[in-house]
């Protein structure tokens, strides 16, 4: 009752309402900035020791369970984080028929570059 | 939107160019670029993991092109854009707890990201310069 009277009259005409889940894409973008803070701050400090480090102790440091892990969660969170700021990006800059087809595209390569990444970690830990 | 016959010309807001620039809108769309920039950089990442699990031979190719001055000049801008980002983000993240809204404030934050994304980079480089005989 009360939800209908903060309706406008023209809200209740054309029946759009919430869509419940407006606050779901900011919420997560907080929270994959704040996981984002220490792995990659551990991958710079990582990348920093093993500057001078040749093929064969990159591919065991990558082979240590915990970087393993660490390196796997900083694609999910790297990615996620990315395609949903380029979604904001998109939406704000993109208009007309384009911005669904750059939205879309956008989320593949995402997805595929997260994919390609946490696989080619899993093969260097566990494959060869 | 539905468009009646006659289409009449909406009244526009200013458009952003005739704006003098000021720290807080600078920054703005500096976290956004640097943003986009993190992204290319990203498939950078994953190229750099490809090469590993591709072989040693593929690998050292990779460090040749890293560590020849277009991969060096391309990884300082990677590291300038992750720590202004980072710092942004931070400055976001205070903003979204509902701090630092006085003006005041924003100007503070504003330079402290400026001047902590800067010394970050500067470390980072002086570090790897350090540890390696050249950059990181």
């Amino acid at each position: 009752m009360n939800k209908e009277r903060l309706r406008s009259p023209l809200g209740r005409a054309l029946g759009l309402g919430s869509a419940k889940d407006g606050v779901e894409q900011w919420w997560l973008q907080r929270v994959t900035a704040v996981a984002l803070v220490p792995l990659t701050m551990w991958f710079l400090v990582s990348i920093l020791v093993h500057m001078s480090s040749d093929y064969s102790a990159v591919v065991a440091w990558l082979r240590t369970p915990a970087v393993t892990v660490l390196m796997v969660l900083l694609l999910i969170g790297l990615f996620y984080h990315t395609a949903l700021g380029l979604q904001v990006v998109i939406e704000d800059y993109v208009h007309s028929g384009r911005k669904f087809a750059a939205l879309a595209g956008m989320r593949l390569v995402c997805f595929s570059l997260a994919v390609a990444g946490i696989l080619a970690i899993l093969r260097t830990a566990f494959v060869g | 939107m539905a468009s009646s016959a006659t289409k009449r010309t909406r009244p526009q807001s200013p458009n952003i160019q005739i704006y003098r620039p000021q720290l807080t809108s600078v920054l703005s769309i500096a976290n956004r670029i640097s943003g986009v920039l993190l992204s290319i950089y990203a498939v950078g990442l994953v190229a750099w993991l490809s090469a590993v699990v591709a072989g040693p031979q593929v690998y050292s190719t990779a460090l040749v092109f890293i560590r020849s001055w277009v991969g060096q000049i391309l990884l300082l801008g990677c590291t300038f854009s992750f720590f202004l980002h980072l710092c942004g983000g931070i400055r976001h993240l205070i903003w979204d707890a509902g701090y630092g809204f006085e003006l005041r404030t924003i100007y503070a934050s504003g330079w402290t990201v400026v001047a902590a994304a800067s010394a970050l980079t500067a470390i980072v480089w002086i570090t790897g310069a350090a540890s390696s005989g050249q950059g990181p």
